[in-house]
């Protein structure tokens, strides 16, 4: 059977659309609608997710649990970990700036499948908003967002069953996305244009969508046994009928540990489109960042057993998976290296999104030193379930991925609104977010080398001081986010025009309007084959000299 | 002669190496050492600690130094020079980490094998016969024993039972059932651990030492105390609502001590009269 996808069909009911500020809390099919309905609605879900943390961070104040009962801590811990995961990080990396920018670059004027991808976000509202009803209800999940079982089991059902059924339908929602975009940047490329021209964020999507479908079915059919074994007491999971926990792990594990690059994945290829630009230089080595990007994919589909060093693994296992995960940095270094080379010999501006992207190299080099020191399985079974791998993944998703987020929108604000961000606020925003995140993380590390292990309500009372600092980190981190709220709403009002291109940018969605219009270009899309040509008309006469090429 | 870039380089470099090698010799990141296997896993620590400091520092100066050096001047309108690829440096930046990761994982297989990682798990237990049908797992092995008179000593075998929240330890030849840990100095333990409820972790810091303890699947832990002292055994896997309060202490005494808490409190033979 042939496969194909009419872009016409698209474009047959533009019309039909509402139109106005009120489109945005509509059954939109735009897919800039779409992607701005991701962002903000995820942005809500990390305001809820950072007070949740904020609750952890004043209860682990003190070494006693003295703040809330420790059940509610152990549901406000759950909630955290899988609102930040799954409402906040995967929807804005993939969904928010996915479906806004790479129509854009593809060339076409709205994803393959507009109707499912309108289904994919509107899953997310009910999803979130259930999970964290299940706190009123009757209690919220309680296992940690790993929901191993036989805990997960034992715990009051009700909330872990109403957790399972959320993460099911945000899990669809991902299925849905990934879909969507592997067919939208394999089918939908306006003509003329070749894979190895597309901008680099299409290959990170491409990448993370290869993971999404292949991944999160495995996630999705574990947790449906997973419910089973709590409603029908089947057990699939359950060792007191006869069930096997460590299968669990292996099967939560092979979605869980590529979640990761789903997280990460779409955040290098956002510091890929950004860099550039207000480097104003080229993308360094375009070709081996394709390569480390698919061999990111290849290899963070094969380590998911390195969380279960201490789970009980035969020697061999923890020998590849030592091996396989600890060559994931090669790729990454890449990507890393590259980036600098981007900035060196630039003209950059010092701006808050090249700010927030650089903080990102600094924070994920961090996190990714650490994660090789994870993939030791000595190292790793000493820090397992510490406050060592808590710092290590904040560093990972966070440092990463949020400050990524947060760079991306200071640069493609003014392409959502057609006025600029307060770059005083933004980097207000940026100084702030840095050092409490480091306030808070960086300590974690040495908590967690010398004894404490992660998700307690309690602790040694040794380790008080470094609690406060790295609470004291928290606050920071949450006060930061006050500038950031109140530029964009106040620019949104009262910023200044933005213009098309206010960085004089060579990628696709900056050769329209701002906003764009509905269908992105009156009249045909334009043919970006360079989208990183930065200097060469204006270098095309002048050949580098060999000191210049030798300081590379 | 080389270029000033090559000096500046190799000068950064060397620094960069010296302070990571000062560092981790005189900054304490890491407990007590009181096993076999946690001067090895310092090792471990000490080589990670070292590279991950060049690897660090160096990025964020790179990135420091670009910020500062190569930003736009007040007026300035113009692009960078439209450098797209250098292939034998990227080779070079490829390479390099490759042989790095390589390194660092054929010295921590080392480090693994030294720690026992690499034995079979099986053969030190006193319930041999009862275990041949039973497939057991476990984390680090018995540590190496490197000396004769090590390797002479006979392995004192417990069993752990961890349950909703407490660690009992069981001692088959005295059936001493005891919630706090006694080991002698400098004999080697073997630790069969099985779970009445939920999956728990069995953690000693100063050991550097945690494997899970799982429910329907028992599994193994070995360890020789080195250092005489009170440690805290930790609860590290998430096992309900008291999971903070899971702690117990392992007792390294000195052998005579421990033979008189042993004998003090093992079950005495019952005499016919």
């Amino acid at each position: 059977m042939s496969f194909s996808i009419q872009q016409e069909n698209t474009q047959k009911e533009p019309n039909l659309q509402p139109t106005g500020w009120f489109r945005y809390f509509s059954f939109s099919l735009d897919h800039k609608v779409i992607g701005l309905q991701y962002l903000v609605c995820g942005f809500i879900f990390y305001l809820i997710g950072g007070s949740l943390a904020s609750a952890i961070r004043i209860e682990l104040v003190s070494p006693i649990s003295d703040f809330m009962p420790r059940e509610i801590y152990n549901q406000i811990l759950t909630l955290h970990g899988t609102i930040m995961i799954f409402l906040w990080i995967v929807p804005v990396v993939n969904g928010a700036f996915g479906n806004y920018l790479i129509p854009f670059y593809v060339g076409a004027r709205d994803m393959a499948f507009p109707r499912l991808n309108a289904v994919a976000f509107w899953l997310i509202p009910p999803a979130g908003l259930m999970l964290i009803s299940s706190y009123f209800i009757n209690g919220a999940a309680q296992s940690g967002w790993t929901a191993y079982p036989p805990l997960s089991i034992t715990t009051p059902a009700a909330g872990q069953i109403v957790w399972i059924i959320s993460v099911l339908l945000l899990g669809g929602s991902s299925i849905f996305g990934g879909i969507n975009f592997i067919a939208t940047i394999l089918k939908l490329r306006r003509p003329g244009l070749k894979l190895m021209q597309l901008p680099m964020y299409c290959w990170a999507m491409l990448g993370t969508s290869i993971l999404v479908v292949l991944s999160t079915p495995v996630l999705a059919g574990t947790l449906i046994l997973l419910s089973f074994d709590i409603v029908a007491h089947t057990g699939f999971f359950n060792p007191a009928l006869g069930g096997n926990v460590i299968v669990y792990q292996h099967l939560f594990w092979f979605y869980s540990h590529p979640a990761v690059y789903i997280m990460v994945l779409p955040a290098f290829g956002l510091v890929s489109e950004i860099l550039p630009i207000h480097s104003r230089k080229p993308l360094f080595g375009y070709t081996t960042m394709v390569y480390s990007i698919m061999g990111i994919v290849v290899l963070g589909l094969i380590v998911w057993a390195h969380h279960m060093f201490t789970s009980g693994t035969p020697p061999w296992m923890r020998l590849f998976f030592t091996i396989a995960t600890a060559f994931i940095a090669v790729p990454t270094g890449i990507k890393f290296f590259n980036w600098v080379a981007t900035l060196w010999g630039g003209r950059i501006s010092i701006n808050s999104a090249i700010l927030f992207s650089c903080g990102f190299i600094v924070n994920f080099v961090l996190g990714g030193i650490t994660g090789v020191a994870l993939a030791q399985v000595p190292f790793d079974v000493h820090v397992h379930d510490t406050y060592f791998v808590v710092a290590h993944f904040h560093y990972i998703v966070y440092g990463g991925s949020v400050f990524v987020i947060f760079s991306s929108i200071y640069h493609w604000y003014p392409k959502f609104t057609g006025k600029m961000l307060n770059e005083k606020l933004g980097k207000l925003h940026f100084i702030i977010t840095f050092i409490g995140f480091n306030l808070c993380f960086a300590p974690q590390h040495w908590l967690g080398l010398n004894g404490m292990p992660r998700r307690v309500a309690e602790y040694d009372p040794q380790f008080a001081l470094v609690n406060q600092i790295s609470s004291i980190g928290a606050l920071l981190m949450a006060l930061s986010t006050l500038p950031f709220l109140f530029n964009v709403i106040y620019s949104a009002i009262k910023g200044e025009e933005a213009g098309d291109n206010p960085w004089q940018a060579l990628t696709p969605e900056w050769l329209t309007s701002s906003p764009p219009p509905v269908e992105n270009w009156v009249g045909e899309a334009p043919l970006v084959t360079k989208p990183y040509g930065y200097g060469e008309e204006e270098h095309k006469n002048d050949e580098p000299t060999n000191n210049e090429l030798q300081s590379l | 002669m080389l270029p000033k870039t090559a000096i500046y380089t190799i000068l950064i470099s060397l620094t960069l190496i010296l302070g990571g090698i000062w560092a981790s010799d005189h900054l304490s990141f890491l407990p007590a050492v009181a096993s076999t296997n946690a001067p090895i896993y310092d090792e471990l620590f000490k080589v990670l600690f070292v590279i991950g400091t060049i690897l660090f520092v160096g990025m964020t100066a790179l990135v420091v130094y670009s910020l500062i050096h190569f930003r736009k001047k007040p007026g300035e309108t113009g692009d960078g020079l439209p450098i797209e690829d250098n292939l034998p440096l990227e080779i070079l930046w490829t390479a390099i980490p490759a042989i790095v990761i390589l390194f660092v994982g054929l010295y921590s297989y080392d480090i693994y094998e030294r720690m026992g990682g690499m034995q079979t798990l099986n053969h030190s237990h006193n319930n041999e016969s009862e275990m041949v049908h039973q497939r057991l797992w476990g984390g680090i092995g018995s540590a190496k024993q490197e000396t004769e008179s090590l390797q002479s000593i006979p392995v004192l075998n417990i069993e752990l039972t961890a349950m909703q929240f407490a660690f009992l330890f069981n001692y088959p030849e005295g059936e001493i059932i005891s919630g706090e840990l006694h080991v002698p100095l400098g004999q080697p333990v073997s630790m069969r651990m099985e779970s009445k409820d939920v999956i728990h972790a069995f953690w000693v810091p100063e050991f550097r030492l945690k494997q899970d303890v799982i429910p329907g699947q028992p599994t193994i832990l070995n360890f020789t105390p080195t250092k005489a002292g009170r440690y805290p055994i930790i609860c590290a896997e998430l096992c309900g609502p008291y999971h903070g309060g899971m702690r117990s202490t392992v007792v390294v005494e000195q052998p005579e001590e421990y033979q008189s808490w042993f004998q003090k409190n093992a079950k005495q033979p019952e005499i016919e009269l």
